[in-house]
């Protein structure tokens, strides 16, 4: 191959880059497509003078986030362009998104009580719930924005778009997908004597930031990698196996809080998750004001009812890391960094598209 | 008069790569076959075009003018050297490339129109017009993969003709039309020439180049080898007046193959 490249390249052709036979194969092919166009006259009269407006500049889009943004139509008009690629074919069409997390959230609810777990624990159905909404909006941002660039290959190949775009898209189609499932968990959370505080309202508002930039800031750089290597589109699917496993949400919180006092580092990667803390100040917001007065008593509690001492500290302890707040300051600092980051190195990548496409 | 275009030392490589897995690339190492291969599509490229100018790119097929067309139209970036354009584009990279074969005409309509850059308001002031022109009838609800290749390039055309674009890109893509409708859009092209809008136009077609365009660029093999009249241009590339060095060509050619 490389004695062909060499040939294509250096024996045929002259300094000026000329082929030995290049007139010949120019006139067979000007002979082939000669009739290929028709000729219109030239219009007669003065051309006129058309006066533009404008300085002279690069012709690519500058990028980033900002120009995606400064174009609310079009971003539009390319998020419908995703729904229509997506339910393509497809007869119950936008359900499928309800479909799976709704078994999935069937099936977890059954084994967990069968295997006891939450036993004790006053509205585990929402508990798990709320987690599995913020899991569920991660993983359709992550995974969907990883798969844009390689989806939408032909627009980003031959036509001039901000290709930060289509990640965009991506993340607000998983938006659109989980709004719907909000609703039902608030509906939800309302019908078991939702009531919640100042502070509730803030840990909510800022658990959704911390997952909207954290999950922008991976979906921004996956996609790009993803353009230059397919391999990572799997390895999103396999990472995101265990996130269900890696938020407080089919056991809880708890139980990861007694285990910091022997496994003190383990407790430090698994509080550095930003999904994990997102999750916990969902359910700071959604599920903790339900139960705030709620009977906690877990059922070997009888057991204990000969010391009166025992039986009064013998529940389920609620428990939310004391430093929440300040970590999830932090962590939205970093995910911010990490927004900034992803976008430099999706610009340097951005010039290799076309031929890794 | 403004320039419109300014291409200067522009360089594009793109790097071939052999393998694409693991194990296609193990086997090449092992074997001592190269990995990758670094090819110059386009070699230090200048040029300057005026507004209203009306350019014919020519070229054998390989030679580059698609690579300059993408780097004109920014959808890519040259590594060495600098574009710089002067207002709007409509590219005729690729006529309907953006389109979604699920989505219907009219979806798809409004979609490449705002990529070529257009606002709401313009779209759908414009909409009948682009419509009419297409002349895609009641085919316009219907997904654009149930189309015929004639009439997806139509829809194309007619998008990219109506933006009111600055400089207009052309590329071979009216080759699946038919004919009464190229003629349709050689004619509206000339109508936007006499707009005073840049042109730069790919054809193999030497007649229609001719009519078009009143300056010619040769690309051989990614250099920039004949800028000038359409005429002198066209003889360029075919080597017309010099029937001796034709001989000598072949005689050469013979001679290499032996």
């Amino acid at each position: 191959m490389a004695r062909a490249a060499n040939k294509r390249q250096g024996a045929q052709t002259d300094e000026k880059g000329r082929r030995k036979n290049a007139a010949k194969r120019a006139r067979a092919l000007a002979d082939r497509k000669a009739d290929a166009m028709p000729v219109a006259p030239t219009m007669t009269g003065p051309q006129l003078d058309r006066h533009v407006d404008a300085e002279l500049v690069s012709p690519s889009p500058k990028g980033g986030l900002k120009e995606v943004l400064a174009n609310p139509y079009l971003l539009g008009l390319i998020t419908k362009r995703f729904l229509a690629a997506q339910y393509a074919a497809s007869v119950l069409g936008l359900m499928w998104s309800y479909v799976q997390p709704a078994l999935r959230f069937l099936t977890y609810f059954m084994l967990m009580s069968l295997l006891r777990v939450h036993d004790g624990m006053p509205n585990f159905a929402l508990h798990l719930f709320v987690g599995m909404v913020a899991v569920h909006y991660f993983s359709e941002t992550w995974g969907g924005a990883t798969r844009s660039i390689w989806q939408n290959r032909p627009l980003v190949l031959k036509m001039r778009v901000p290709r930060e775009t289509f990640p965009v898209a991506a993340m607000i189609v998983a938006a659109v997908h989980t709004f719907p499932q909000v609703v039902i968990l608030t509906i939800a959370a309302i019908s078991v004597g939702w009531k919640p505080d100042f502070a509730a309202f803030g840990y909510g508002g800022l658990g959704l930031l911390l997952l909207m930039v954290f999950s922008a800031a991976l979906g921004l750089l996956f996609s790009a990698l993803n353009a230059m290597y397919k391999d990572f589109q799997n390895i999103v699917t396999t990472l995101m196996q265990f996130m269900h496993f890696l938020v407080p949400m089919i056991y809880p919180f708890s139980m990861i809080y007694r285990l910091r006092i022997d496994h003190p580092v383990m407790y430090e990667i698994y509080m550095a998750n930003p999904v994990t803390q997102a999750v916990l100040m969902f359910q700071r917001f959604f599920w903790y004001p339900t139960i705030e007065n709620a009977d906690t008593k877990m059922p070997w509690c009888g057991h204990l009812k000969g010391n009166p001492e025992a039986f009064a500290n013998c529940h389920i302890p609620v428990e939310f890391p004391p430093d929440m707040l300040v970590r999830g300051l932090i962590t939205l600092a970093v995910s911010f960094v990490l927004l900034w980051l992803a976008q430099r190195i999706f610009k340097k990548f951005e010039t290799k598209f076309p031929e890794r496409l | 008069m403004a320039t419109s275009i300014v291409v200067e030392n522009c360089t594009k490589e793109f790097t071939l790569y052999y393998h694409r897995t693991m194990k296609a690339m193990a086997t090449a190492a092992v074997r001592r076959q190269p990995l990758r291969e670094r090819f110059t599509a386009l070699n230090d490229i200048s040029f300057t075009v005026e507004q209203g100018e009306s350019v014919g790119l020519m070229g054998l097929n390989g030679s580059g003018k698609s690579t300059l067309l993408t780097l004109i139209n920014g959808v890519m970036t040259p590594d060495k050297g600098k574009v710089l354009t002067r207002g709007r584009i409509a590219g005729l990279i690729a006529t309907g490339a953006g389109f979604h074969p699920q989505m219907t005409g009219r979806e798809n309509l409004f979609l490449n129109g705002a990529i070529l850059g257009m606002s709401k308001n313009e779209l759908n002031r414009k909409f009948d017009e682009i419509v009419e022109f297409a002349d895609i009838g009641r085919f316009l609800d219907t997904p654009v993969s149930h189309y015929s290749s004639g009439m997806y390039a139509r829809l194309g055309f007619a998008i990219a003709i109506h933006v009111d674009a600055d400089i207009f890109l052309a590329d071979e893509v009216l080759a699946v039309g038919d004919k009464p409708f190229k003629q349709k859009c050689v004619t509206k092209m000339q109508e936007i020439r006499q707009q005073g809008t840049t042109i730069f136009y790919v054809s193999h077609a030497a007649a229609s180049v001719r009519s078009m365009c009143d300056r010619v660029l040769c690309l051989e093999s990614g250099h920039l080898n004949f800028d000038g009249p359409v005429d002198e241009g066209i003889r360029y590339l075919q080597y017309d007046e010099a029937e001796e060095g034709l001989e000598a060509t072949i005689d050469a050619e013979l001679g290499a193959d032996i």
